[in-house]
């Protein structure tokens, strides 16, 4: 594998799930188009942030990397090896260094069994006997994630929602993987349980280099937490950029729309940014709008915006790696000034 | 000082489980005007929903407590029979819950829902209710009111649901609303419509509003003042600028330190409370706080971990906290630059 070949390397990737209706024939008379044509690519050791509202088809993207569902079309490679169509022969090696962690931590641990067994399990299936056995593993996975290894025998019930989250964790890693799919880790969390998964998983991902897919509907978690941003509306990228172009400079008038609803706890005079209040609610992904699918919201829509598709490209002005899709950008000079002049300042 | 519109003295609410009595609020005290709206911020579990449940008196009698006094204009709400709470709900006070989708009947259209409300309070014919259901509609913003009022709620989309619920409370104009958890499952883009209504509303009818919430960047958008409830008591309260800018007790310390902002600094780790939230079967003795506190040891003989801090109200500001005024602007110093900039 050459060093300039992507971990994951995602094109055109598509997932429509048919719909079904009909009488007395049940047939399918048309497709939720959940994914269209997703184009990005991770890094070793990068954290790509996917965010949108619910539908866009931000989880059913993480359901596709990690080969749970079936793509309807395009193409997903790991390390060069084209695993879109893989069997489960194939993909079995590949699985092993492609974990996810889920979001509700109550559902996604087997509660009749112990967090020992839990955390074990994934080196159960693929026949991996460590080096001191796999107690040992264990014991040091719980360490790692946080937890006292001394609860090796207990069950998921005797945790916290928090606790039981960073026992997710510990099951991800148990394989050494490359790649963590993670669907909104910690939006079923309390706020104050919420930033200590979040210093997890970034102590995690620079420590031990994993490549991280973060899905997540919050944004200031997932600038905090990823390194490239992709923002997705009605199953397409929208746009894609680097962490501080997307929120320093943003050029799709969605990206800037949804940055401009999130509430945020601070009370000033003079608001720091101006709010775009979007109208109405994101079409059916059944009967997508032609053309820019943003278009029924956008304030911006003209003709063209209905009749052609605009791509994913580096729009004038932007720097490399910065891709948006709109036909009409928004330039710097309409992004609020305090943001621009806060995210230009080093950290402090 | 006149009496204020709404006046929760002392409230107790207690529920006795198999597993003991779980105080789920333990002394809570507040006033509330009318045009105003309080935000109570609080983790799962910290007592806001029960609280307002107590306030509509839908908790079941048979396994909850509840004492101290809760007064609507110079009504005692706990006392009264259920007859009596009938009238005040849905007309004097009316509440939106969180689940739109679940707190609808999918078996009855939107219609017939909303001018239910009406017509019990007000006694009009279904024709006039189905109008009045039509006019709720269209003031919370629902496109076609004159026909989608006929739909049934798997037929409007999540935001919509949210208005139908919204126009529902407010079908009999209410003085108090209890919004608990309005815009939680909703998007980002809805959730700022949806904020942007109920401030509209409250402008035009001069409603009060309690705003229940664990989001605090919502408190900054919708509230005037603010009550942070941490295991069943009031840890903070004051205006929203007060307590978002100069927090006086350490767990609003702390939440508003733990939360990623869109424009802070992005390469240094959050800084999380340690631990998680109390058992209010077993809730620790003292401040509830003491044991995920950065302070506590800071305290000199251990008061934290037995004595319960008192929360003296000056002026609408207070906290519970044993720290001292001069310790607190010296402590919290550092954070209170930090957000001012």
């Amino acid at each position: 594998m050459s060093s300039n070949t992507p971990l994951l390397d995602v094109s055109g990737l598509t997932k429509h799930f048919p719909v079904k209706g009909g009488f007395p024939i049940r047939r399918t008379i048309g497709a939720v188009q959940a994914v269209d044509g997703l184009d990005f690519q991770v890094a070793e050791g990068e954290s790509l942030g996917l965010v949108g509202e619910s539908g866009c088809g931000k989880s059913t993207t993480g359901r596709l990397i990690t080969r749970l569902m079936e793509p309807t079309d395009g193409k997903i490679s790991y390390r060069g090896q084209d695993i879109t169509h893989a069997t489960r022969k194939q993909l079995a090696p590949v699985r092993s260094e492609i974990q996810m962690i889920f979001q509700d931590p109550y559902a996604s641990l087997n509660p009749r069994q112990t967090v020992g067994k839990i955390i074990a399990g994934p080196m159960e299936i693929n026949e991996i006997n460590p080096a001191g056995g796999r107690e040992k593993r264990v014991r040091e996975l719980l360490e790692i994630v946080g937890l006292n290894p001394e609860h090796y025998n207990r069950f998921p019930h005797e945790f916290s929602g928090g606790q039981r989250q960073r026992i997710g964790v510990a099951r991800a890693l148990a394989l050494q993987p490359k790649l963590i799919v993670a669907d909104e880790p910690v939006s079923a969390l309390d706020v104050s349980i919420q930033a200590q998964v979040v210093n997890l998983l970034q102590k995690v991902q620079r420590d031990l280099g994993i490549a991280f897919v973060f899905i997540a509907h919050d944004l200031a978690v997932v600038r905090h937490f990823s390194q490239r941003v992709a923002v997705m509306y009605l199953g397409k990228i929208v746009e894609i950029a680097d962490r501080d172009d997307l929120y320093g400079n943003p050029r799709h008038p969605y990206t800037r729309a949804l940055l401009s609803a999130v509430p945020e706890a601070t009370v000033e005079e003079t608001p720091a940014r101006e709010r775009i209040r979007l109208q109405g609610d994101v079409p059916s992904p059944i009967n997508p709008p032609s053309g820019c699918r943003f278009r029924t919201r956008c304030w911006k829509a003209t003709e063209k915006c209905a009749s052609e598709a605009p791509p994913l490209v580096q729009v004038e002005g932007n720097k490399a790696g910065h891709l948006t899709a709109c036909h009409y950008p928004e330039t710097a000079e309409t992004v609020p000034a305090p943001r621009l002049a806060k995210d230009s300042e080093p950290a402090a | 000082m006149s009496t204020p519109f709404l006046s929760v003295r002392d409230l107790r609410v207690h529920f006795s489980t198999e597993d003991g009595v779980v105080k789920a609020v333990d002394g809570l005290s507040f006033d509330l005007e009318k045009g105003r709206t309080l935000g109570i911020v609080g983790e799962s579990g910290s007592g806001k929903s029960v609280t307002n449940m107590a306030i509509l008196g839908l908790h079941d009698p048979r396994n909850t407590t509840i004492d101290g006094a809760i007064v609507l204009e110079d009504k005692e709400l706990i006392t009264a029979t259920e007859r009596e709470m009938e009238q005040l709900r849905g007309n004097k006070m009316s509440m939106i819950f969180q689940d739109a989708l679940a707190s609808l009947s999918p078996y009855h259209t939107i219609g017939a829902q909303i001018g239910e409300t009406y017509r019990k309070h007000t006694g009009v014919s279904k024709k006039e209710a189905r109008a009045r259901a039509v006019e709720m509609l269209r003031r919370v913003g629902i496109p076609q009111p004159d026909v989608r009022v006929d739909d049934y709620p798997h037929q409007f989309s999540g935001g919509m649901r949210q208005r139908a619920m919204i126009a529902m409370a407010l079908v009999c104009d209410p003085e108090l609303l209890i919004a608990d958890e309005p815009t939680t499952a909703l998007d980002v883009t809805v959730q700022a419509q949806i904020m942007d209504l109920l401030k509209d509303l409250q402008q035009e009818f001069g409603t009060a509003i309690i705003f229940i919430t664990h989001d605090l960047g919502v408190i900054a958008d919708v509230a005037d003042d603010v009550l942070v409830m941490y295991g069943g008591r009031c840890v903070e309260r004051g205006s929203k600028k007060e307590v978002l800018r100069a927090p006086r007790h350490p767990y609003t310390l702390g939440l508003l330190s733990s939360m990623p902002s869109l424009d802070g600094p992005v390469d240094v780790p959050l800084s999380p409370i340690p631990g998680s939230p109390p058992s209010l079967l077993n809730p620790p003795p003292g401040c509830r706080f003491h044991p995920r506190c950065a302070f506590a040891d800071k305290v000199s003989g251990g008061l934290c971990s037995t004595e319960r801090p008192a929360l003296e109200v000056v002026d609408g500001r207070g906290s519970a906290c044993h720290l001292t005024d001069e310790q607190k602007r010296e402590w919290f110093a550092d954070f209170a630059a930090a957000r001012t900039n």
